[in-house]
């Protein structure tokens, strides 16, 4: 696995006619974490979708490893994770059978029994026949967790992963985050708690613009 | 460099403003010029007198339904490709004058065969094809205007517009097999190839004057989208104070 | 030089992305066997209304039996097109879809394939039972089935893109059908017209041949579209 640096170059986005954000540009190098704080409806979630180049800016780039995001193939950009927030998973498939089908997208190939091993860590492991529709929000979440466990990606964009998880769940995300990050690995979280991270953290604060 | 330099929505805007005139007053023009050509000039048609001369408006129109959207679907290229947020302004503007001509083609072209055909509507190859020519102008139409977010709207409504202009050719072949398919139930129309030549003068000269009208109109149009889509850009506003 | 993952290295096959969003999808759709069953019986049931509406005529019935049938697989598609795309882009599946390190198009095509088999092809099996009602004879039912089967995919396919530009707009099953349904003329053109053609005693090859052309080339080039389409929708 290479490292990945991931840099935002003077990012501009528009909604409507009101600018989210502008000239926004910062760099994140591996092993760091960046925080976006802010008020509700500032822009968070709009500038991870841009970083995952979900969304198209209205000025500005989004370089990965010094590459223009835009132009990778899906094979390279899929260097980025992100986890917004719906879950993406589905109400007819059991606990089990949403991980699977996420990894086999993540073309992560795993066998059953280190699915399971995973969901024990995420304490999921008594309801891995439980099907989606019948699983809390906070359960719904730590499939995502156990997928992150899994996942040989080096950028994470997580938006307010821990919503509705209980302090047990948080404190398996910062442990999830904190390993990543270890690895060399760089992460962009949208939230509105403190997340005592071991490793480097930087803070980004968005403010509204008026103009 | 120079020549994307007008693709820029406000540098355009004022080259637009300066051309419409001109267009306008040269439709104006032909407009007068054709008609007084076709309803005075050109001789009567020994078949049929003068009900006729309401291909005058018809031919222009139903050219001009195909060739709006053939210019729809370059522009829809040009937006993709290079991502030029004027040339899905451009198609904007253009939809509405195209779905008018085609609503005038079929109407004319209903008012033409009530007296020649004894009736207003036959599944004729091309009056069929014209009618779902107005369908894919419609479905643009009703798009662009869900779509709330314009950014959207603009790559959305190219898309359609690829896609349905790939799709014309086919929908037009398969009309036409279908219409010899069902020989029986159709009128033919024999295509009068002795025509005047004042006529086909006289047509040419409508189908440039609608030609003109189209551009001058989807100018206006245009202008008027770049005002509200930039409504909020300083060089907007020197134009609201320099009008006040 | 640079080290591949396990990952990129099973990517030297992308073309698996296509049989991974096409099991997905089909083991979604056979675990809400009822919403499968659902287009299935909305043909059956609407192709049934015709010689109630019409009378029970039988050289009249047989005259419009390719028209009837070929409507109402329209509509039948038409109707089953919002779950190609409507939950996945809900429950934020989508957004994983173009995020994924298989090409979005191969994607698509995974997606359009198991929609065909759990909508077309269904309806193209019950379709000779439905001709029977309307008194067609052995080689014209052939020809329905025949028809069906070929014309089907396209309608999955250019019903793939108007689905993919309606997402998550308001009242978007009615504008889907408006932007759809004038692409799907030349479809319902070559396929009634295959069993016409058959029962004025001529060749429907020619017009089998149409359909199948159709088909193909859809099938070249309408993933692209789909998955510009699905982008274009996520913005």
């Amino acid at each position: 696995m290479t490292a990945a640096r991931l840099r935002a170059a003077a990012l501009t986005l528009k909604r409507g006619e009101r600018f989210l954000f502008a000239d926004l540009s910062f760099e994140v190098l591996p092993g760091e974490a960046l925080i976006l704080r802010g008020p509700n409806g500032v822009g968070k979630t709009s500038l991870l979708r841009l970083l995952a180049g979900l969304a198209a800016s209205d000025g500005g780039e989004v370089y990965l490893n010094d590459q223009k995001l835009a132009m990778l193939s899906p094979l390279h950009r899929a260097a980025v994770l992100y986890v917004g927030h719906a879950n993406a998973l589905k109400d007819e498939l059991s606990a089990e059978e949403n991980l699977a089908d996420q990894l086999a997208l993540d073309t992560i190939n795993t066998t059953l029994a280190v699915r399971l091993e995973t969901l024990n860590q995420v304490g999921l492991l008594g309801r891995r026949q439980v099907i989606g529709r019948k699983l809390s929000q906070g359960q719904k979440r730590r499939i995502g967790m156990a997928r992150l466990l899994l996942s040989d990606r080096r950028v994470w964009l997580l938006d307010e992963p821990t919503n509705a998880l209980d302090d047990a769940g948080v404190a398996l995300l910062l442990q999830t985050v904190d390993a990543h990050l270890t690895r060399g690995g760089i992460a962009v979280i949208a939230t509105h708690l403190a997340l005592p991270l071991q490793g480097r953290v930087k803070e980004l604060v968005m403010q509204e613009i008026t103009r | 460099m120079s020549l994307f330099k007008y693709s820029a929505p406000s540098s355009f805007y004022p080259l637009a403003g300066k051309m419409v005139p001109w267009f306008g007053a040269l439709a104006s023009l032909l407009c007068v010029a054709g008609l007084y050509l076709g309803l005075f000039v050109a001789p009567e048609d020994f078949q049929q007198g003068e009900v006729y001369r309401i291909i005058f408006i018809h031919v222009p129109t139903a050219w001009m339904a195909m060739f709006i959207y053939l210019v729809m679907a370059g522009y829809a290229v040009l937006s993709l490709v290079y991502q030029t947020r004027l040339s899905s302004m451009m198609i904007e503007a253009l939809a509405p004058t195209g779905a008018i001509f085609t609503a005038l083609a079929l109407w004319t072209g209903a008012l033409w065969g009530r007296p020649t055909w004894g009736t207003y509507w036959a599944w004729d190859a091309r009056m069929t094809s014209t009618l779902i020519l107005l369908f894919l102008y419609v479905g643009y139409l009703a798009l662009v205007n869900a779509i709330e977010d314009k950014k959207r709207a603009d790559k959305a409504g190219a898309l359609l517009v690829l896609v349905g202009s790939v799709n014309v050719p086919i929908i037009y072949f398969s009309v036409k097999w279908w219409n010899t398919l069902h020989q029986g139930a159709s009128v033919s129309i024999s295509q009068g190839n002795k025509m005047a030549a004042t006529m086909l003068l006289a047509m040419l000269i409508m189908a440039l004057a609608c030609w003109m009208y189209a551009i001058a109109i989807a100018l206006c149009r245009v202008r008027a989208i770049i005002l509200e889509r930039e409504k909020n850009n300083a060089w907007v506003r020197t134009i609201k104070e320099a009008n006040v | 030089m640079k080290v591949q993952t396990p990952a990129e290295f099973e990517l030297q096959t992308p073309e698996r992305g296509l049989l991974v969003a096409a099991a997905r999808d089909i083991k979604l759709a056979m675990r809400s066997r009822g919403e499968l069953v659902q287009a299935l019986v909305f043909f059956v049931i609407v192709v049934s209304l015709f010689p109630l509406a019409i009378g029970p005529e039988t050289v009249l019935l047989k005259r419009i039996a390719p028209g009837v049938v070929w409507v109402c697989a329209l509509l039948a598609v038409l109707l089953t097109l919002p779950r190609l795309f409507q939950q996945d882009y809900l429950d934020g599946t989508l957004e994983q879809l173009v995020l994924s390190r298989y090409p979005l198009p191969l994607l698509c095509g995974g997606k359009m394939v198991a929609h065909w088999l759990t909508t077309g092809l269904p309806v193209a099996l019950v379709s000779p039972l439905m001709g029977l009602q309307f008194g067609l004879d052995a080689k014209e039912l052939l020809v329905v089935f025949a028809g069906l089967l070929l014309g089907t995919p396209v309608l999955t396919m250019l019903g793939a893109i108007g689905a993919a530009l309606t997402l998550g707009v308001r009242g978007s099953s009615i504008l889907m059908a408006l932007l759809v349904l004038p692409l799907y003329i030349p479809v319902l053109i070559f396929g009634a017209g295959a069993v016409e053609s058959t029962m004025t005693g001529l060749d429907a090859a020619a017009n089998l041949s149409l359909l199948a052309a159709l088909a193909l080339s859809g099938m070249v080039a309408v993933p692209f579209a789909v998955a510009a389409a699905v982008k274009i929708s996520l913005d």
